[in-house]
């Protein structure tokens, strides 16, 4: 039963990294780019690693999701190029 | 992002959240000798409530919680802590991080490295909490070195 969850959150993780990429509101690649570490942190527990995925939810989706808000604070909203 | 929440709505979640997170990041730090988790994880979720605190109540009113000017210092001190702790096994014969090498009389070696592992956790704890506010701090350009 685990690999249909597996597949999902493969999809997720596509899903999140193309969105991430192709949006031009920053804010919303930053909050894209949280939710694609998230899913890999989900993905490290289905595979068993708990201790790697407890790591990853905690730094990619608690730290740097802050850290990337307050990066583009300093900077503009939308991406010009 | 430094000034404070206009919304009584979001202050008072976040005050009562924050606390929830670094309550958990407290059991985590110290439940790392045999769980998941350990110094790092905990540091960062103590971490991650204070900067809810520095982004929802802004960078005065949340200096109560970890003030600017101390979270290097704070940082050299868990840094310490962790090497003073690691080199003090050498005084007993060990090697580094040895912790049944650790000069304690009268303490049994399995309690020396219960409580070793203990001391080397809080110690990461405090350098990753104190560094990750002080790089939010930099980057939000309130920090202490411009």
């Amino acid at each position: 039963m685990n690999w249909k969850i597996e597949i999902v959150l493969y999809l997720l993780l596509l899903a999140n990294a193309l969105l991430a990429l192709g949006v031009r509101n920053l804010l919303a690649a930053a909050v894209a780019a949280t939710a694609f570490t998230f899913t890999v942190a989900l993905l490290f527990l289905s595979m068993g690693a708990i201790d790697v995925g407890f790591t990853e939810a905690v730094v990619g989706a608690g730290i740097v999701g802050v850290y990337f808000i307050a990066a583009i604070c300093q900077t503009t909203r939308k991406s010009r190029d | 992002m430094t000034n404070p929440s206009q919304s009584p709505i979001v202050i008072v979640v976040s005050r009562s959240l924050a606390r929830v997170i670094q309550l958990f990041g407290i059991y985590v730090i110290i439940h790392g000798h045999y769980s998941p988790g350990g110094g790092f994880q905990g540091g960062a979720l103590l971490a991650a409530g204070i900067l809810l605190l520095r982004m929802t109540e802004g960078m005065e009113g949340s200096q109560v919680e970890l003030p600017t000017a101390l979270a290097m210092p704070t940082a050299a001190l868990g840094a310490l802590l962790f090497a003073v702790t690691g080199m003090a096994a050498w005084i007993g014969g060990g090697n580094f991080l040895e912790y049944a090498g650790l000069p304690i009389p009268g303490v049994e070696a399995v309690w020396l490295r219960h409580y070793g592992i203990l001391v080397v956790e809080v110690g990461i704890g405090l350098a990753v909490t104190t560094a990750l506010v002080s790089i939010f701090d930099d980057l939000v350009g309130k920090g202490d070195h411009g």
